[in-house]
């Protein structure tokens, strides 16, 4: 890890206008923010580490555990709360048996709602990884999480 | 490569492209499109073109705005004006190339309109279409027509004029030809972008940036999104010219990280700027210098306030500060900086080129020009629109939107996002524009319209809204922070059926403590959601706290759910998939619903609506 780590950082020249980059990147590249990154990154920028933790915690693009395989975002914007968004949360986190903002014991899917989408045309909408679905009704909930146990069953054999 | 030839260039290739022997199939891809298919679709038209062995070029273009019909394809094959075929399937895309490429059969029952000179008789002009007839696309003009990835076809379609113009000018003649055309900030607030650029010129200080907000938070709005993944170099263009004007070397973006696609176009947009001339060291052969960085936000609703975004690019937490001193005077590493929304990029790319007299064509006497909006909710077409300031509420929800789904009756639309306010049917003939929005109560806002029906609950939007604002407070202003949530209490126990008398008067006392005592435009502007809705709704809060009754039947605390008699032929369904197993019965006779088991998830009524409709939420009280 710490090598990819530092890998990351050399992209950078650790300036203190980097630190949302240089942690976007890390998290694109790890999948989280590792106590250890935000340390690293305390000593590359010579900013303290509060201070990283500080600007972290304030973003809710930062995460601080690993996310699933699977993650998936629920839009919570108005147009999607208008045609149920509500409803749907629910409904996933009832499928997955886990609350907005927890992994799964697999590690295979994890959940958060966002503020919105930018796909309030087709709402209510979810975002699993970088695809969109759209017009999601609680059968489709359904339907999506069974295709993908189907499909990542798929994958192992 | 001087800009006459590149543009005889990309003219050139752009006519051989929309005009040659070769049909040309347009898929719109932009994150609506996608969603819905449209990948899939263009595979179809891959495959089968292979198939029927025909040659064919399939590009994936932005979005012309009608999301609810979408995936959208245009197909446009020699001597036939342009046709846009909605809803299609990977059957239809099937079909569309053995009868219509291969073939002659243009399948007009599947066609929604034409464009281009000719028309095809049984198919409407697309601009004649109910949806589209109130329309006057300026800004989004290029937006489905052009492929967003490729700079020669912007240009093709007049692209960078504007820029060729304005650096043939002095920077105070580009100001005032932006003082002529009127326009005003389309982020929001309305301020004169003029206005804007001078304050920052006359600040005197050599070293000034640029920053094109597209930090798009404001839930229920994604105009920005749809521009920057349809035509990027619209809004582009817009900034280097606005830099040009004040005397930028430096921009930002500054776009949000859930808009992939957005960035990714802008990205590539940018490279191709660079290549072309359009960007970096001596601009167009005009000795200007200019540079533009992304930033991608992380995710905070603040960073839409200017302050904010500056400290977030700054790598500093996103919380706003005290103003004055304006960014104008002191904004990005304490240097005079101009913040733009990306509509008001685009106008000013429009405006530049078109002219300033063409851009108040349009508009009222404060308000010129157009104005994109986001048109979703309950409306039954729901997507991206454009029309002059001035239209009436009612000509755009009832004309454009074509009215409620369902054939429901409207009781509301909410615009201008959590600083905006939700106006009932009194205010349908309100015209949009920024001051007869401000005097309804509501704000322009960045263009988002949600309309609701007689399903939405007010009360339940007020708190939508609040526990928003409470999620997104940055947290400096104590009013903000503590306000908002003991707020957000009041409304979650009026929900509950756990109001009290009073509580709506506190409500409006708070409301003016959090307004007084905030810091920034969040923080401010934040009751208005609460304010529009005691205001206008009053009676639905009124059934909350006294009768313990919601009149949408929505807040779940204060329903059960019930089976009607009459309806229910006992299929079964319901009782099979509730998620709790609140539902007992036997085949073909009447199901019931254990009310202390149900846990109103809204599965049944799902299950069953379309088909019985037996199953109705009915007041607990």
């Amino acid at each position: 890890m710490s090598k990819s780590l530092n890998e990351i950082l050399a992209n950078f020249c650790g300036d203190k206008s980097e630190i949302i980059p240089i942690l976007q990147d890390i998290q694109s590249n790890i999948g989280y923010l590792p106590e250890e990154a935000i340390i690293e990154v305390s000593k590359f920028t010579r900013v303290p580490e509060s201070e990283i933790y500080g600007v972290a915690t304030f973003y809710t693009q930062f995460r601080f555990l690993p996310v699933g395989k699977k993650h998936i975002m629920v839009c919570k914007g108005t147009a999607c709360h208008v045609k149920g968004a509500p409803q749907i949360i629910e409904g996933i986190e009832r499928h997955l048996g886990i609350k907005e903002g927890e992994v799964t014991f697999d590690l295979e899917y994890s959940l958060e709602s966002v503020g919105c989408l930018g796909c309030c045309a087709l709402a209510p909408c979810a975002m699993i990884n970088e695809e969109v679905e759209s017009n999601l009704t609680l059968r489709d909930v359904k339907r999506i999480f069974s295709r993908m146990k189907r499909d990542s069953n798929g994958e192992d054999c | 490569m001087n800009f006459n030839e590149l543009l005889k260039e990309s003219l050139e290739e752009y006519n051989a492209l929309v005009a040659g022997e070769t049909p040309v199939i347009l898929i719109g891809s932009a994150t609506c499109g996608k969603s819905a298919g449209a990948l899939e679709v263009s595979a179809t038209f891959k495959e089968e073109l292979e198939e029927q062995n025909v040659l064919s070029e399939v590009i994936e273009v932005g979005c012309i705005g009608l999301c609810y019909l979408e995936p959208i394809v245009t197909i446009i094959k020699k001597g036939m004006p342009a046709i846009f075929y909605g809803d299609v399937t990977s059957k239809l895309a099937k079909q569309l190339v053995r009868r219509y490429i291969v073939g002659d059969d243009p399948m007009g029952d599947y066609a929604l309109g034409t464009f281009g000179e000719n028309g095809v008789e049984g198919i409407p002009k697309l601009y004649d279409i109910p949806v589209m007839k109130p329309q006057i696309r300026r800004i989004l003009r290029n937006c489905g027509f052009i492929d967003p990835n490729n700079i020669k076809h912007y240009i093709a379609m007049d692209g960078y004029s504007g820029l060729k113009s304005a650096l043939q000018m002095k920077p105070e003649e580009v100001i005032d030809k932006v003082k002529l055309s009127g326009l005003r900030g389309r982020g929001g607030a309305g301020f004169p972008t003029w206005m804007k650029w001078k304050f920052c010129i006359d600040s005197g200080e050599e070293e000034k940036y640029l920053i094109c907000n597209a930090d798009e938070g404001d839930p229920g709005a994604f105009m920005n999104r749809s521009l920057l993944e349809s035509d990027p170099h619209s809004v582009l263009e817009g900034i280097v010219i606005a830099a040009y004007a004040i005397g930028a070397k430096e921009g930002y973006i500054y776009c949000r990280a859930e808009y992939p696609l957005a960035l990714e176009r802008l990205k590539h947009a940018i490279l191709e700027m660079k290549r072309f001339g359009f960007l970096g060291q001596d601009i167009m052969g005009s000795g200007f210098n200019f540079n533009i960085k992304i930033k991608e936000g992380a995710g905070a609703f603040v960073c839409g306030e200017e302050t904010a975004l500056i400290a977030s690019i700054e790598g500093k937490r996103g919380m706003p500060r005290t103003r004055p001193p304006f960014p104008t005077t002191s904004g990005l590493w304490g240097k005079p900086t101009v913040i733009n929304n990306v509509e008001t990029m685009a106008s000013v790319s429009l405006i530049m080129q078109a002219g300033h007299s063409r851009f108040i064509e349009h508009g009222t006497e404060d308000s010129k020009g157009t104005k994109t909006f986001s048109l979703v909710g309950n409306v039954k077409n729901t997507g991206l629109i454009e029309v002059p300031l001035g239209t009436t509420l009612r000509k755009v929800i009832e004309e454009i939107g074509g009215g409620i789904i369902d054939d429901g009756n409207f009781k509301a639309v909410q615009i201008g996002g959590p600083s905006g306010g939700c106006l009932p049917d009194s205010f349908l003939d309100t015209q949009i524009d920024y001051d007869s929005l401000t005097m309804a109560g509501a704000i322009m806002g960045s263009g988002g319209l949600v309309v609701m029906d007689q399903s939405s609950c007010m009360v339940d939007v007020a708190h939508y809204f609040l526990e928003f604002i409470q999620n997104e407070s940055c947290g400096k202003c104590v009013p903000c922070r503590l306000g908002t949530k003991q707020m957000l209490d009041i409304l979650t126990d009026i929900t509950e059926g756990k109001g009290k008398t009073g509580d709506v008067d506190l409500l409006l006392e708070l409301a003016e403590g959090v307004k007084d005592g905030s810091l920034c435009g969040l923080g401010q502007t934040s009751p208005n959601p609460v304010l529009t809705t005691i205001r206008f709704f009053k009676d639905e809060y009124d059934a909350h706290i006294n009768e313990r009754r919601c009149p949408a039947l929505l807040c779940k605390e204060l329903i059960n759910y019930q089976i009607i008699q009459d309806k229910c032929e006992g299929c079964m369904i319901c009782l099979k998939s509730c998620p709790v197993g609140a539902i007992s019965g036997i085949k073909k006779e009447l199901h019931s619903i254990d009310k202390d088991k149900c846990i109103k998830c809204g599965t049944c009524i799902e299950l069953c609506s379309g088909k019985y409709n037996a199953i109705e939420p009915i007041s607990k009280y």
